[in-house]
Parts: C-alpha cells; structure tokens; sequence
C-alpha cells in the first residue's frame, strides 16, 4: 500500500503557498526524493505529511496512506515514523530504552520485547550496545539506532529529514546503503529530503525538485 | 487539542483566580481601607480618618524618607557593582568562579545574612573586635553601627543579599548579545573595554535586566524582615512602622496600616520612575557621548573599583555566615576576643525549641514548591499542546505582579479579607507563600521549556507516543535538571518569606523566619543564630539536593549532564 500526496502545499501565515502543489506517489518499498534549495520548504513539507506542521502553517491538497486520509490525525496515530539529521534520541534514555520506546506495544511480554530490541540492535551492528549512553555513539550509529527505533514502532510510512548530511563523509555511503536497504525490506513508502545529488541516485525511488 | 485546552483552561483558572485576582483584590481592600472603608470594623467610609491617623505616628515623614533612600541607595550599589564587576570580568574564567562564590549567598534569606551581619557589623561584633586591640579599645565603641540613623547598615545587608541575584540576571541577559562580536568590533575602532560596556553593550542590557532590577527595587524599598534588624528604629523605615501598625492589639488599627500600605506603593512608584528616568537619561548622555567618539583612554583602571567592591560585599557575606555559624555553637565569647573562649553545642541540643518550626517551615516550603511547579508545568503543556510554544505573553507579565508591588501593599488587604473567609491560618500562610514562588518557579523553568529541542517529542509522536506519554517519559525525564532547580528556587523562596507568614498566620503559623526575625532583637545571640543558620541551611540542603539528584538519576547520559 502506498504514501498517496494529492495537490500538497503549505501556507505560510499570510496564506502564501511555499511551493507549487505537489503530486507523488510512493509505493511500498520505494523510496522517493525530495530536493531542492534549502529554505525551500522541503522540511516543511516533511512536517506536513507527518502531522507536525506549527500552527502558523496550513496544509492544502491530501495526504493519503494506505488509502486513508490523514486530514486531523494528531501525528500519534498516522503511523508514520521520522528520522531525523541529528538522529534526536532521547538523552535521557539507554540506547536499548530508546528503541524499547519505539517497539510497538503489539509486542507483549519482557523477554520478548527484550529479544525484539537486541535483534534489532544486532540487525543495525549496534549488538551489545544497548546499556550505552546515546551521548556516546558515533554519529552513524545514533542514526543507525534512530532508524532501528522508527522501524520497531511498525510505521507504515517513513520521512527521512536528510539523515545523512550531518555524518563523517567516510562512512556516509555505508550508513546510507543501510538504511536504505533496510527501508526496502521493510516494504514501506519512504520520502527522502536531502540536496544531495547523490543520496537521491542512491534512493532510486521517483526525484522531485522544490522551487 | 483538547487535552491540551483542559490543561490549558485548569492551569489559567489556578493563575488567575489564585494569583492574579487576589492580588488586585488585596490591592482594592487596602485601597478601600485606607480610605476608610472596612465594613467588617464598622468603618463606612469613604473618609480622611486612617490617613489622618497614619500622618500622626512619630516621624512618619521620615520613616518614608528612609525607605525611600535605604531602597534607592541598595539597589543602585548593588546594581551597579554586579554590573561593574560583569564588565570587568566577562570573557575570562572570574565571572563564573564569582557567581559560584556567592550561590550560597543567593540561597540564603535575607533574615540570616542580616542577623549575621548584625553579628558581625554591631559595635560588639567582629570588626569591632579585629579593631580592639589595633585601637586600643576595652570596650565596644559607642557607636550606632547597626540601626544607624541613616540606615547604612541596611543598605549594606541588602546590597549584599541582591548583588547576587543582579550578577545572575545580568550574566543571563549576556547571554543574548553577541559581546564577543561586538567586543572585537569595537576594540578595533580604537575602543577600550569600559567604553565599549558603557556605549554598546550596557544600553543592549539594560532592557533585558529592567525588570529585575524593578523587582529588586520594589523589594528593598519595602523589606520588612531585614530593616528591623538592621535598620534604624526611631523612627524604623516606613514598612517596618506599617507592619508595626498591623501587629497592634487594636483591630482598627488595620486601617492606618492600610494607608500605609498604599504610601508604600506610591513610594515603590517614585523609586521606580527614578531609576526609569535616570536610566533614560543616562542613555541620552551615553548617546550624545558615543557621537562625539571619544575612545576615553584610561577609563579602564575605572574597572577595578566595582571588583574591589564585589570582593568587599562578598567578604562581608562570608563573615555572616561564618558569624551565625559560630555563634550557634558558642559557649561564651567574652569581647574583645576574635573566637569564642569555649564551644557548646547546648542551643541546638534544646531541640524543642526549634525541631518543630524546623519541620513546619520545610511543610509549608515542600507543598509551596510542589503547588507551584505543577502549576507552572500545567501551563507550559498546556502551551505545547496548543501548538503556541511562546506562551502567553499576559500572563507571565502578570505572574511578576506580586514581586513589582510591594508585598504590605496588597498583603494587608488580604489579611483584611482572610479574617472573614473560614480559611485555617496554615493553608492561608502555604497559599501566601505560593502567590511568590510560583512566579520564581515558573520564570525558572519557562526558559528551559520553551529551548527543548521539540524534535524529541516529534519522535515520540512519530514512534506513537500520544500526549500524556511525551510529557511523562520524554520531556519531563529530559527536564530534571531544571525542574529539580526550578523546584529548590521555589523551596528557598518560601523559607525566606516574612511577611505571608506574619500577616496570613493571624500570629499561629511560626516558621524559621518569623522566629529568627523576633529572636534577633533578643538577648541570647545562641539561639537567634541556631534559627538563622537552620534558615539558610534548608535552602542549602534544597539546592544540594537539586543538583545531585538529576546527576544521580542521569549519571550515564553524557547529554544531560551538567544541562541545569
């Protein structure tokens, strides 16, 4: 099932479109770029399409997921998970209570919830690092860490807000294919921002320039 | 969206009926009062009458000539040293070792430095004593060193007890101005560092210290608790004497008390529309001056003076605290010696004397604290789940309320109202407390708030987390560290306070304050300074507590250390 944008675009306060309205669809396990200059709105339309759009902003044209409209649901209950630049884990958290946080509840039962996160872990070569303070980790496995938390949630879609600019150029293209390949097994529709030429070759999902 | 409107609407009613109105209502009953209305004593005005009996107490006039300069004067040196010595000190490694230096001094009540510093200013006191044997004194000096009529020594105490607070204030606004940049720019242009404070970077702080600075004003010019310590006695300073009214056995008494009130706030007016002007005018100077260009070569040897002043008022502070310290544990301490002859632990064994204010005193600060911080936390949610993460405006211009009025000014009035509500001293005392702590509680936190990375509760979202788990497991775990300082702000707040408990307590409810302030003018120094030294040490234990325990809790995350 497929991340559907129908005539998308966000108003700013004085009602201004940011950019024009957007049409894309996403199928499951493709993962589709967004590029453009920054300041273009391109985090902002990520925000949109999760639910966390400021007030000041509006959303125009639809977001549909799985055939269903997203239209006033709180970002809690659309399913769709976020990755960020920075990877932004919770600091106060392990790194396993981190992807603990983000195991869907579906899951019951301690040992159960515990093998989930270690074979997680273990999946993102992050194995015996749960009890680690997040503050500790290098940049590419906070990112690592992060995905394996979105993904545990069982997201059914995924916005990727340029979640490789900020790593060590050495490991960048490892932690990318990584991701990415993940994604895919995954089978979800995934939107990528970034003004990286390459990470959109990489993504080999449909590329859609902003402004 | 709707959680957060409930949160939103609770935590505003709370604010506003809790706060806000009673504030202005204790206004208009000492309003109403003092011009004769108090139907309750059977006085129906309105009329002349409490303002006629104020005009007769003895020295009136000058009582509020000595408020008016005693708050004045400690606000200026005080002020004016935090900023000297911030311009003198920024960039290097001493501002943070001064603003660490003086902490215990921020935490301590006003009642114990004061008490200390009577202890160590009095014409039997320390420096007397350091001076005996210099000058060849064998008897204390008959000199008004504490209580002198100009009120010097209540100038000192309070200049020793806001510097703090001003460096603090005036450290955080720097935070907001580039001074680096600056700094560099102007120093280029030929500039020195005094001149480039005084025409850059001063008039950028100011507008972020004003109100402070207004609060520190409001406060000195009608501080009750320190100027019957230290202050003058015939006539007191104008708060003093106004308090003096209250107490008097005769309920109509309230009524002059009233005026007297309401004199006080014209008088915090005045003060304040002073120091408004001169700053105001001081900026137009500075203006015309920069125009001229002058680099005003040599201006930087000026810097010293602020420092040797702050070294001056921070030693003063030390001495008062080691004073009450040692006096509790004195067995005798004949004059002219510098220590005590002989050691005894006899005032803190007689636990009964203050075991019980102790505790009640931590009761009352405890749940202050608690109240405050659930409220402050309420509306901030609030504020977040609304999607309006500045907040309102409004109400944090009128959470400042009770500490720009002077506290008699409205206190008086709700005392005048709480004796014909059916409400227990003790609730009525926590209540007074709180209208002052949740302003320091929330103005605490607010800051920390509003800089979390809202990215972290994003993720939460995203992974699933609806609103009430974002708060419970994300953002206020991440929060400890400020929440645990905004909570022991609030804690020492309380135990400072003074007047609430005096006036709210109908004269039930002692805590450590109250009792200090009437044990200072007492003959046993032992037992005031067991009362004082307990009085800075709950604030102390506070702190500690507030500082060690997101440590504790956070010890392995690198990322929250230190984030208080």
């Amino acid at each position: 099932m497929s991340l559907l944008l129908e005539g998308l675009t966000v108003l700013d306060g004085t009602g201004a479109a940011l950019f024009a309205p957007l049409d894309l669809c996403v199928a499951p396990g493709e993962v589709a770029s967004i590029t453009g200059p920054s300041g273009v709105g391109k985090s902002t339309l990520l925000a949109a399409v999760g639910g966390h759009l400021a007030p000041d902003f509006r959303l125009r044209g639809r977001v549909l997921l799985e055939g269903r409209d997203m239209a006033g649901l709180p970002p809690e209950r659309r399913g769709i998970g976020v990755l960020f630049q920075e990877a932004v884990l919770f600091p106060h958290l392990s790194v396993a209570d981190n992807l603990a946080f983000g195991l869907t509840p579906r899951i019951r039962g301690r040992a159960a919830r515990r093998a989930a996160v270690a074979q997680a872990l273990e999946q993102a070569g992050l194995g015996g690092m749960g009890p680690r303070d997040p503050a500790t980790l290098s940049g590419g496995q906070r990112a690592r860490a992060a995905l394996m938390r979105t993904l545990l949630a069982e997201p059914r879609a995924v916005l990727l807000d340029e979640p490789f600019s900020g790593l060590d150029p050495a490991r960048r293209e490892g932690i990318r294919a990584f991701v990415l390949a993940t994604i895919r097994e995954a089978g979800i529709p995934a939107l990528l921002v970034t003004h990286d030429r390459e990470d959109a070759v990489a993504a080999a999902g449909p590329v859609v320039a902003l402004g | 969206m709707r959680s957060g409107r409930l949160l939103r609407i609770a935590a505003g009613a709370v604010l506003v009926l809790g706060l806000v109105l009673p504030v202005l209502a204790g206004l208009g009953q000492s309003l109403a009062a003092a011009f004769g209305h108090f139907p309750a004593l059977g006085a129906r005005g309105p009329d002349l009458s409490a303002w006629r009996a104020l005009l007769a107490e003895p020295g009136l006039a000058r009582a509020a000539a000595l408020s008016l300069w005693t708050g004045l004067a400690a606000t200026l040196l005080s002020l004016g040293v935090a900023l000297g010595a911030v311009a003198a000190l920024q960039g290097g490694p001493g501002l943070g070792r001064a603003g660490r230096m003086l902490a215990p001094v921020l935490a301590a009540p006003h009642a114990a430095m004061a008490i200390g510093l009577a202890f160590v200013l009095a014409p039997s006191g320390w420096i007397a004593r350091g001076l005996a044997p210099l000058l060849g004194w064998d008897r204390p000096p008959d000199v008004a060193t504490v209580g002198d009529p100009l009120g010097l020594a209540l100038i000192l105490g309070l200049a020793v007890k806001e510097l703090p607070f001003l460096l603090a204030m005036a450290v955080a606004g720097l935070g907001q101005i580039p001074v680096a940049a600056h700094m560099a720019a102007g120093r280029s242009l030929g500039y020195g560092r005094a001149a480039i404070w005084l025409r850059i970077l001063l008039p950028q702080l100011w507008p972020l210290i004003r109100l402070p600075v207004l609060v520190v004003l409001a406060f000195s010019v009608s501080v009750v608790d320190m100027a019957q310590i230290l202050g003058p006695s015939t006539p007191p300073t104008l708060s003093v004497l106004v308090a003096r009214l209250f107490s008097d056995p005769d309920p109509r008494a309230i009524l002059p008390a009233s005026a007297g009130g309401i004199m006080q706030l014209v008088l915090t007016g005045v003060a304040a529309a002073l120091v408004l002007g001169g700053a105001r005018l001081a900026g137009l100077r500075t203006r015309a001056a920069l125009r001229r260009g002058r680099r005003m070569a040599g201006a930087d040897r000026a810097l010293g003076l602020p420092l040797a002043l702050l070294a001056g008022l921070a030693g003063l502070a030390a001495l008062a605290l080691a004073a009450i310290l040692l006096w509790s544990v004195t067995f005798a301490w004949r004059w002219p010696d510098p220590f005590p002859a002989r050691l005894s632990a006899g005032a803190w064994q007689d636990a009964g004397r203050w075991g019980a204010t102790a505790l009640g005193t931590l009761g009352i600060a405890a749940a202050c604290a608690a109240m405050a911080l659930a409220a402050a936390v309420a509306w901030l949610e609030g504020a977040d789940r609304l999607g309006r993460p500045q907040g309102d405006r409004w109400m944090t211009a009128a959470l400042y309320l009770p500490l720009l009025l002077p506290q008699l000014s409205f206190l008086i009035g709700l005392a005048g109202m709480t004796l014909s509500l059916p409400l227990p001293p003790l609730a009525a005392v926590i209540w007074g407390h709180w209208l002052f702590v949740l302003p320091y509680v929330f103005i605490a936190l607010a800051g920390p708030w509003r800089a979390l990375d809202p990215r972290l509760a994003r993720s939460a979202a995203a992974l699933g987390a609806g609103p009430a788990r974002r708060l419970w497991r994300v953002k206020l775990p991440v929060l400890a560290a400020p929440l645990a300082l905004a909570a022991a702000i609030g804690f020492a707040v309380s135990v400072a306070q003074y007047l609430p408990t005096l006036l709210l307590g109908g004269g039930r409810i002692a805590t450590l304050t109250t009792e200090a302030v009437a044990l200072a003018s007492g003959a046993d120094r032992r037992v005031a300074a067991v009362h004082a030294v307990l009085q800075a040490a709950l604030p102390w234990a506070g702190f500690l507590a507030a500082l060690s325990l997101p440590a504790l809790l956070h010890r392995n995350r690198r990322a929250l250390r230190g984030a208080a």
